[in-house]
């Protein structure tokens, strides 16, 4: 592994994972504030990818960065005003059935407009092309840029939330919404706020994010289930834990992708070889980019193990 | 309110003194008795729902109809299976099709090793496999599962379900990788003729296995394990006051929804004779849960119902249109939204109103839901199927039928029309559904009056 090799892992793995926190950052907010985890976060990164190839192919991708967040951030406080509200009063699960039974509808609506098929939602022409040469590999403008978007977004969150009026109304209604309330704040439209918020964050990631990889019905299923991991790896309702367990989880993926060994060539380079039949071999042959995937859901497991709470959660389910 | 009737039957009646049962010297070991009456009607269901599996293929006897059947009561055991942990003990689980899945791949190793001569077991006993295989997977994964409760519980059984479906592309040898494990069901010595090739043979096999595992999922959950993941659902810390460790509960309640998860993927196996990823996949956890709720999670007959609808739904609307899961999300979010109780509720809440003899002041509203929802479902499906055509057929022209009728896809009177109908009908069924709720409120307060009066008498 050379250094090369690790600086370009290292830089592809960040720009994935903040992309990830981009994700998981509304996912928490929302959960910690309404106590819903909403199963349809990863359908509206869909949308907004949709969306934004829908509007780019229109005026371009400069204004689709702008409106398709707002577009679906809108979309998200509808559902919440309308859809989400009415099941509140039977408790959290009716609500996570409800995100669930959402995403089925987002994925069939996204397939009747936009067909089964993949989009060729592109990046724009702007960001073609290399940002710096390291060593002999290039890294691509366009993954510069969504750090930088991601950065920003970060920045903005934390000025929201800390230093204006309507960031402490949230914090404060965060944890004791019935103060909050009888102080004369209208806390169902501030859940709304968060709610939409939340969906236009993921919107944003996914107006980033859909060009970057590809715009596609199973995108939101492929994300959706990484960004949970890392709710939880993080610690629920910990928007610093959600913060490292993306960075975490993007990085450690990266590499795993990258890597061609496997445990059997470690084994060999100690001279010690099982046999080519044996039901150990079918483990030993695997090479850690094969068990890529399953990376984030064994740190998941293996957390649950030994740290229930996750990296900086303060509660145990 | 059937959970209720229930426990006022007191089952365990502990003899305090012997004086006062005016019996022998033998009470004061302690002996336990049992008050049971014996219920009819319990016995009458029972004995119809038996009835109904022997004879739904003598009725229904198309080849079609006997797939599907057979595919109902294997689906009815997986959703009853589901409802063991998500309805009984409260637990939401995305990842229940793990344990049917791989019950099911277990299953099929064991019907290829009966064909290879390696293991001698009869075919219809290898829903037992499945069952076992997915006991076992309940005692590996269920520890990791149920140390949490509640949300965290609902996504770690999702992590794992996706660690498992990832797994199952990864070791080609035991999952057959994308193309799945395939078998020949018709192996070993026929028992009295019966060889499970015809599709008939193989429906009573799971109308068998189906009826028992209905009967012993019931019989489980009036056991005291059963009952106390009642009250582990309900109120976790008081049950932890009296004394049960509720993760404990929580972890047996689990590995008996994953044996019979289990049985249900060992008839699988048996009934498509190939077994693949797909079987482990979030898509058939998202289903069962889907149909378990449909039907309703609170009452034992609930996803029984689920899963003959769900599987029709799956199977028959599936023949029709492209859109048949949008329709069915459609359907469950509704559900999620105005009926949580599901159809069982829905069903149950009706025969009381009935019962109170006030059935007949909801008719009317019954039918102007009834007329303008079918006007309005009538638009849905319409432009539904219409934007379906165009985006995924409408290369190949414009011209296509709805609901029998030659219409043109392209047209803009063919979208005015169904526009029109779909608004007009939603408008209508809005103010149907308002006054059908007013009426519904009016005789809901009556009823509960007339019980609390009966409750006084």
């Amino acid at each position: 592994m050379t250094l090369e090799f690790a600086l370009i892992s290292l830089l592809n793995g960040l720009s994935y994972g903040l992309l990830l926190f981009m994700l998981s950052s509304g996912l928490t907010l929302i959960f910690s504030m309404m106590g819903v985890l909403n199963f349809a976060h990863a359908s509206f990164y869909m949308l907004g990818a949709y969306i934004a190839y829908a509007i780019s192919t229109v005026v371009g991708f400069w204004p689709a960065l702008v409106l398709a967040p707002l577009l679906v951030g809108l979309l998200g406080a509808g559902v919440e005003r309308f859809g989400l509200r009415k099941v509140h009063k039977w408790g959290h699960v009716p609500e996570l059935l409800f995100t669930f039974g959402l995403t089925f509808i987002i994925v069939e609506l996204v397939q009747m407009i936009w067909g089964k098929a993949a989009v060729p939602y592109r990046i724009p022409a702007e960001l073609e092309g290399p940002m710096f040469t390291l060593f002999t590999t290039t890294f691509p403008a366009y993954r510069g840029f969504m750090m930088g978007v991601a950065v920003a977004m970060l920045v903005a969150i934390w000025l929201l939330l800390t230093r204006t009026r309507i960031g402490l109304v949230i914090q404060a209604a965060l944890t004791h919404p019935e103060a909050v309330e009888s102080l004369g704040h209208n806390v169902p439209r501030v859940f709304m706020l968060v709610f939409g918020g939340g969906s236009a964050l993921a919107g944003l990631a996914g107006v980033i994010g859909g060009n970057a990889f590809v715009t596609e019905p199973a995108m939101a299923a492929f994300v959706g289930s990484i960004i949970f991991v890392v709710v939880v790896v993080g610690g629920m309702g910990s928007l610093a834990g959600a913060f490292v367990a993306s960075l975490l989880i993007g990085i450690l993926q990266t590499f795993a992708v990258a890597v061609d060994a496997s445990l059997g060539g470690l084994l060999d380079g100690f001279g010690v070889a099982p046999a080519a039949d044996s039901a150990l071999n079918t483990i030993l042959v695997l090479k850690v980019s094969q068990v890529a995937p399953v990376l984030p859901y064994l740190l998941l497991v293996l957390i649950l193990i030994f740290r229930p709470k996750g990296l900086m959660g303060t509660r145990e389910g | 309110m059937n959970r209720a009737k229930h426990t006022l039957i007191p089952t365990r009646v502990q003899a305090m003194a012997p004086g006062m049962t005016g019996g022998t010297g033998a009470l004061q070991g302690g002996r336990t008795i049992r008050f049971q009456p014996v219920n009819v009607g319990r016995y009458f269901v029972w004995g119809l729902a038996a009835v109904l599996f022997a004879v739904a293929p003598l009725i229904f006897t198309s080849g079609f109809a006997v797939t599907l059947l057979s595919q109902m009561g294997i689906f009815i055991i997986f959703c009853l299976s589901y409802n063991v942990i998500f309805g009984q003990g409260g637990m939401l689980s995305f990842g229940h099709a793990v344990y049917s899945g791989l019950g099911a791949f277990f299953a099929i190793h064991a019907l290829n090793w009966i064909g290879a001569g390696t293991l001698s077991l009869p075919v219809a006993l290898i829903p037992l496999v499945g069952g076992l295989a997915g006991a076992f997977f309940g005692v590996l994964f269920g520890y990791v599962t149920t140390k949490k409760s509640g949300t965290p519980f609902a996504m770690i059984t999702l992590g794992i379900g996706e660690l498992v479906f990832a797994c199952s592309l990864m070791f080609p040898g035991f999952f057959g990788g994308e193309g799945g494990i395939t078998t020949n069901r018709v192996v070993g010595e026929p028992f009295l003729g019966i060889t499970f090739g015809p599709q008939i043979q193989v429906y009573y096999l799971v109308a068998l296995w189906c009826f028992a595992s209905m009967i012993a999922m019931f019989a489980f959950s009036h056991t005291p394990l059963g009952r106390i993941s009642n009250a582990v659902r309900d109120n976790p810390e008081r049950v932890e006051f009296i004394g049960y460790n509720t993760q404990r509960v929580r972890y047996l309640v689990l590995i008996v929804s994953a044996f019979f998860a289990g049985v249900s993927g060992g008839l699988t196996a048996i009934n498509f004779e190939i077994v693949s990823a797909e079987n482990v996949s979030a898509v058939r956890s998202g289903g069962v849960l889907l149909a378990t709720f449909i039907g309703g999670a609170g009452f034992f007959f609930g996803p029984i119902l689920g899963a003959v609808v769900f599987a029709f739904a799956a199977i028959a609307l599936s023949e029709f249109t492209k859109a048949w899961q949008l329709y069915l999300g459609v359907f469950f979010v509704l559900m999620v939204m105005y009926a949580p109780g599901g159809l069982a509720s829905i069903i149950l809440m009706n025969l009381r109103v009935a019962k109170y003899g006030k059935f007949r002041r909801l008719l009317d509203p019954y039918w102007g839901l009834l007329l303008t929802g079918a006007a309005a479902l009538l638009g849905i499906v319409a432009v539904v199927e219409l934007t379906y055509f165009r985006t995924l057929e409408g290369f190949s022209g414009s011209k296509t039928t709805l609901f029998g009728l030659p219409v043109d896809s392209a047209s803009p009177e063919v979208w005015l029309t169904v526009i029109v109908l779909l608004v007009a009908a939603a408008a209508g069924f809005e103010a149907m559904r308002r006054r059908f709720k007013r009426e519904w409120d009016v005789v809901q307060e009556e009823i509960e009056e007339q019980v609390a009066r009966e409750v006084k008498l």
